[in-house]
C-alpha cells in the first residue's frame, strides 16, 4: 500500500491522504506543506492520491445540468465579450503615463524656447551696452591721441605763461598711478643737455635704493614727454618722492649727483 | 466552451449536487467552473491530468467551499492530480465512470463511509472521528486505506 511513499516518509502517508481530501487540520497542514515543498516523491503520492480523489468524484451518478444552465453559461460569456469592447474604449482615459510623452516633450520645448528668447534679448541688450562702451573708449582714445600729438608735434608752439619778473624755471609734471606702476612725464623748460648727457628719471621708495625709471631729452623748446614701455616699478610702491639727474647717455642704474628737480611722492 | 461543457458539465453538475444536494447551488459552482475556465484558459494544463478528472475535483472543491459557506479555499493553481483514464470521449467516460463507481464498491464499508465523509461533506477527520466515535488514528488509517484500496481496483483488470 505503502509503495509510493519513501522509506523514512511513512509518518507522512496518512497525512497525505488526508491533505489531498482537505480533510486535514489546518495545524497539521503547516508542517506537511513545508515537506512538501522538499520532498518531490511525497508531492508526487500527494497527486496520485488526489488522482484517487477524483474517481471518487467521476463515481458519482446524478441527473444531467439543467439546460438552462448552458443557456446561462453562454449568456454569461457573450456579456462578459460584450464588456471587453468597453473596456476597450476606456483605455484611452486611463492612458499609461508614457503616452503623455509628447505633451511632456512640447512642454519642455516651449520652455526651452522661452528662455532662449529670453537668453536671446539679455545677450542682445548686453552687446549694445558693450558697442556703447566702445564707441565712448573710441571717442576718449581719439581724443588722448590728438592731445599726445598735439604735445609732440614738431610744429607746434609750446608757449609757456610765467610772471613777466620771473624767468621761466624748468618744470616736470608726472603723473604714476601706483595701482599699475605705470607713470608719464611731461616736462617743460628744461636745460639744453650737454653733448652724451640725457635726463633719468628717479623714483626713491620710502625703503630701499632709488630706482631708475626712463630717460629723456628735451626738444629745442625745451619740452620733454616720457612714458615708459615696461614700467619697472613695481605695482604699489610706496613713493617717497621723484626725482631727475643728467647722466651719460643711456642712463645709469644709480643716481650721479646733484639732483637737477625733484617732487614729493606723496 | 460550448463543447467542453456538452463535455465535462454532467461529472462538475453531479458532484455539485451531490456536495451540496441543493440544485441551485449546483448550478452556481457549474457556471463558476465553467466562467473561470473559460476567463483563463491556461490555469489548466495536460500536467495536471486529466481535464474531465480535474474539472470534478475543482467542482468538489468549490461546492466544499460554498457548503461550508467560506471563501474558496482552493485555488485552481493548486490542483495537480494524477489519475489515468479516459474521459475526453464519450465512450471512454461512461467506462472510466463505471469502473470506478465498480472499484468504490470493492473498498470496505467502514473506509468507504470515513472518505465519503472527508470528501462529500468536506469534514475534517478530526470531525468525522466525533461525528461517528471512531479514534483518530482510526479515520487516519481508514480514509488513507479507502484511497489505496480504490487505486489498486482501477488497475485490476
Amino acid at each position: 500500500m505503502n509503495d509510493k511513499i519513501q522509506p523514512g516518509h511513512e509518518q507522512y502517508a496518512e497525512d497525505l491522504a488526508l491533505y489531498a481530501l482537505g480533510a486535514l487540520e489546518a495545524g497539521s497542514c503547516a508542517q506537511l506543506e513545508l515537506h512538501l515543498k522538499d520532498c518531490p516523491a511525497c508531492r508526487s503520492e500527494l497527486a496520485a492520491l488526489r488522482g484517487d480523489a477524483a474517481l471518487l468524484a467521476l463515481s458519482v451518478s446524478g441527473p444531467a445540468p439543467p439546460q438552462r444552465s448552458r443557456q446561462r453559461l453562454l449568456s454569461a460569456i457573450a456579456d462578459i465579450k460584450k464588456e471587453q469592447p468597453v473596456a476597450v474604449r476606456a483605455i484611452p482615459v486611463r492612458r499609461p503615463w508614457w503616452s503623455f510623452a509628447p505633451v511632456f516633450a512640447s512642454l519642455v520645448l516651449a520652455v526651452i524656447a522661452i528662455l532662449l528668447v529670453r537668453e536671446n534679448t539679455n545677450l542682445k541688450q548686453a552687446n549694445e551696452q558693450l558697442t556703447a562702451q566702445m564707441i565712448q573708449a573710441d571717442k576718449e582714445s581719439q581724443k588722448a591721441r590728438e592731445i599726445m600729438a598735439l604735445i609732440t608735434a614738431q610744429d607746434a608752439v609750446h608757449v609757456s605763461l610765467v610772471s613777466t619778473k620771473t624767468p621761466p624755471a624748468p618744470h616736470i609734471k608726472t603723473i604714476y598711478q601706483p595701482r599699475t606702476g605705470r607713470l608719464v612725464l611731461m616736462a617743460s623748460n628744461l636745460d639744453p643737455l650737454p653733448a652724451g648727457k640725457t635726463y633719468e628719471l628717479w623714483l626713491i621708495p620710502k625703503s630701499g635704493a632709488p630706482m631708475p625709471a626712463g630717460l629723456f631729452k628735451p626738444d629745442a623748446h625745451g619740452m620733454a614727454m616720457m612714458m615708459p614701455e615696461n614700467p619697472e616699478v613695481p605695482a604699489w610702491t610706496e613713493l617717497k618722492a621723484f626725482a631727475v639727474t643728467v647722466e651719460p647717455e643711456g642712463g645709469t642704474t644709480t643716481p650721479t649727483m646733484p639732483i637737477v628737480l625733484m617732487g614729493s611722492g606723496q | 466552451m460550448a463543447q467542453l461543457y456538452d463535455r465535462y458539465s454532467g461529472i462538475v453538475y453531479s458532484v455539485a449536487l451531490r456536495v451540496l444536494n441543493d440544485t441551485g447551488a449546483a448550478e452556481d459552482v457549474l457556471q463558476e467552473v465553467f466562467l473561470q475556465l473559460w476567463r483563463n484558459p491556461n490555469v489548466f494544463d495536460a500536467g495536471r491530468g486529466s481535464l474531465g478528472a480535474w474539472l470534478s475535483v475543482i467542482a468538489r472543491n468549490r461546492a466544499i467551499d460554498a457548503l461550508r459557506k467560506r471563501k474558496p479555499m482552493t485555488d485552481f493553481d493548486n490542483v495537480v492530480l494524477a489519475v489515468e483514464c479516459n474521459l475526453e470521449s464519450e465512450a471512454g467516460r461512461k467506462v472510466s465512470i463505471e469502473k470506478a463507481r465498480a472499484a468504490l464498491t470493492k473498498v470496505p464499508a467502514d473506509q468507504r463511509k470515513a472518505l465519503e465523509l472527508a470528501f462529500f461533506q468536506g469534514l475534517t477527520h478530526t470531525e468525522i472521528a466525533a461525528k461517528t466515535g471512531e479514534p483518530l488514528g482510526t479515520i487516519k488509517t481508514r480514509i488513507r486505506a479507502a484511497l489505496t484500496a480504490l487505486r489498486k481496483a482501477m488497475t485490476e483488470k
